[in-house]
């Protein structure tokens, strides 16, 4: 059969318009994944027990369980429950929440190293607990935890390629289309891989020059 | 180039890293059976002068000579490296931060090189073990690993390693550097037992009452060059240049 | 909960769980071949070889596993490489994990202090000598923990096979949340059996790491 990237132009816009999908589904499960990871994290650390202890439970399942095996959860749950929600949307939400439990881990160890001398000095300036962990505590962990983190998005930007899985028409997806309308897999899955790597070296280099500004204001 | 009648000659050494120069022009002679101190503050180059004697840092320029072989021969990679580990076998090296092998035991530290290049079988491996280990009061701890041993013994077994292997010179690296005070005292012994049985030795150090007591010859390095050479009698007592007697007034303080 | 149709389909999970244990091993030799080759490419002296090495690294940590099996398996046979869906499984699988196994054995290696080499060298070793006598004992210790790591994320990346419908746990999973419309019940017990399989995995390594530290 051999190879033809002739093929490729003809359907490039649904490719570009499944790489603004990817982008635009990564950002929102990032988002959601950042603040939901120090969310969790605040509860993991200083949540009464009796909702520390199944969330620890969950977040282990999290941790233990592959990401597709979670979107399905997700997807077909919601809708088992009522709640038929868009496939990105679920995609997202799953996404978001299983890479907020990889925050949350890297963030709670963050907290822990910088509480004890700052969670006082701030208690004895007459901040509240929960002033303290806002205003002193959190901002200094996620400053800790940005490279780390960046790290994790990266994942999250490979990782969003599981919800064409779910039907969402992300870069994947729309690779699957062309294929459909051009029995050629090979070249759209590697057009659609090179697109992943572009904006992977793009996300890379963000990284790096954040890593860099960070270092530098310490 | 047959003219070669000491027993260690260094010829011009002349070391660059770019544009900076840390050896410049150094020569040395050291007859069998010397021991020669070399001292000097740090980034002196006297341990680049050290590491460059079994070519841990090669020269940029100059040569290096032991026992009638010149060490840094310019040869094709390949039988340059042949040549340089069949050198390096007649020149122990003991570090300033030890460099034991963490996975071997002090027994396994002495005798893993003499296995495997010199073939020796079990029963001669444990007796050049036991021997050497001995010779550095270590023959009580000879299965223990490194993490096991304090600073002090880690170094006794790391001089009992390089002596393993029979070497013809032996270089000391700042040997005592990296020791709590109360640990050099043990190391300073088994190198002063080393010089009675007239061990050729080139010893780069900052303990100058050792170097005084055990030196036949002290040379002092400043910036790349030998400031002032002879033996520790006049070196240390009656320094002719102005450097020397800085650096002693520093280092000696205490001392004299 | 539905605790009857657990216990009517669970055989079917023990089944699938079965073949996720064997891709998972597969794919960890496999991993462990590639990331051997990669971190010795990547250490290299030859410049060739550390530019391929950094080259398998960038490019298979770069893009999405799912799209290298889709590229394998889909687009195999157009350069005529036909292989059924387990063997790309493995295959795809295992080239991705060797990528990031190149890095951690690379790690492993890099960090082992450069005194130890020096140490070998004075004593007349060759370099390959050194390498294999000092300096891969030690960064063998130093590997099994984040080779641990990799083999975790193995484990659940075996999950993408069920994407080219190998029958392991998440295709099994997904099948019966089609036929049966409940996820969550599927959800638990394939969930259940990855946590079995990752904590044995995990107890294991721990085993291997107390095992080869030296006392």
């Amino acid at each position: 059969m051999g190879l033809d990237f002739t093929v490729v132009p003809a359907h490039i816009d649904i490719i570009l318009l499944g790489c603004l999908w990817t982008i635009a589904i990564a950002v929102a499960a990032a988002v959601l994944s950042f603040f939901g990871g120090i969310v969790f994290a605040v509860i993991a650390l200083y949540g009464p027990w009796i909702i520390r202890l199944p969330f620890r439970l969950l977040e282990w399942v999290f941790m233990g369980t592959p990401l597709l095996l979670q979107l399905f959860l997700i997807y077909f749950g919601l809708v088992q429950i009522g709640i038929d929600l868009p496939a990105f949307v679920a995609g997202i939400i799953g996404l978001g929440l299983h890479f907020a439990v990889y925050n949350s881990e890297l963030i709670q160890t963050a907290i822990l190293s910088v509480d004890k001398g700052q969670m006082e000095a701030a208690r004895t300036v007459g901040l509240s607990r929960g002033q303290a962990l806002r205003k002193v505590v959190i901002p200094q962990a996620v400053r800790d935890v940005i490279p780390p983190i960046g790290n994790n998005m990266i994942a999250l930007l490979k990782d969003s390629a599981l919800v064409s899985v779910i039907g969402v028409s992300e870069l994947t997806l729309s690779a699957q289309r062309a294929i459909g309308a051009t029995y050629r897999p090979f070249e759209f899955y590697l057009v659609a891989a090179a697109f992943y790597y572009v904006i992977n070296l793009g996300m890379e280099w963000v990284q790096r020059r954040i890593e860099r500004r960070i270092s530098i204001s310490r | 180039m047959t003219d070669q009648s000491h027993f260690v000659e260094i010829r011009h050494a002349q070391k660059s890293y770019g544009t900076l120069e840390v050896l410049k022009d150094i020569s040395l002679n050291v007859e069998r059976g010397q021991i020669v101190a070399i001292i000097g503050p740090s980034g002196s180059g006297k341990s680049t002068l050290l590491r460059a004697i079994n070519d841990l840092d090669s020269l940029t320029g100059g040569e290096v000579w032991l026992d009638g072989v010149q060490v840094n021969k310019d040869l094709p990679h390949r039988q340059y490296e042949k040549h340089i580990n069949a050198m390096r076998q007649d020149i122990g090296m003991v570090f300033q931060h030890f460099n034991l092998f963490p996975h071997l035991t002090a027994r396994e530290n002495v005798v893993m090189a003499p296995k495997m290049l010199k073939g020796l079988s079990k029963e001669a491996a444990d007796k050049l073990a036991e021997e050497q280990l001995e010779k550095v009061g270590m023959l009580d701890r000879i299965d223990y690993y490194p993490s096991r041993l304090s600073g002090g013994q880690k170094q006794r077994v790391a001089i009992a390693r390089a002596l393993a292997m029979k070497p013809k010179l032996m270089l000391f690296d700042e040997a005592t550097s990296a020791l709590d005070p109360e640990l050099v005292d043990e190391v300073n012994m088994v190198m002063k037992k080393l010089a009675e049985e007239h061990m050729t030795m080139i010893i780069v150090t900052h303990e100058m009452d050792f170097a005084a007591s055990v030196c036949d010859r002290v040379l002092f390095m400043d910036q790349g060059v030998v400031v002032e050479e002879g033996p520790p009698e006049i070196v240390f007592r009656k320094p002719t240049k102005d450097r020397t007697r800085e650096f002693l007034r520093k280092h000696l303080a205490g001392v004299a | 909960m539905d605790i009857d149709l657990m216990m009517r389909v669970y055989p079917f999970f023990l089944d699938a769980a079965w073949v996720t244990i064997q891709l998972s091993l597969l794919t960890a030799l496999l991993g462990l071949t590639c990331g051997t080759l990669g971190a010795a490419a990547r250490l290299s002296r030859l410049a060739v070889l550390r530019f391929l090495g950094a080259a398998y690294v960038s490019l298979f940590r770069g893009t999405p596993a799912l799209i290298q099996l889709f590229i394998l398996y889909f687009g195999g046979p157009q350069i005529g490489i036909q292989l059924d869906a387990f063997e790309a499984g493995v295959i795809g699988l295992g080239i991705n994990a060797g990528a990031y196994m190149t890095e951690t054995i690379r790690g492993a290696i890099i960090s082992i202090d450069k005194g130890q080499r020096e140490a070998a060298r004075t004593l007349g070793l060759s370099q390959w000598q050194a390498t294999y006598k000092v300096i891969l004992p030690q960064a063998a210790r130093l590997m099994v923990r984040p080779l641990g790591v990799n083999m975790n994320m193995l484990i659940k990346a075996t999950a993408l096979v069920a994407a080219i419908s190998v029958v392991e746990l998440t295709y099994t999973a997904q099948r019966y949340i089609g036929s049966t419309y409940k996820p969550f019940e599927m959800f638990l017990l394939a969930g259940l059996l990855y946590m079995i399989i990752i904590y044995v995995t995990g107890r294991a390594v721990a085993w291997l790491d107390r095992k080869v530290q030296i006392t």
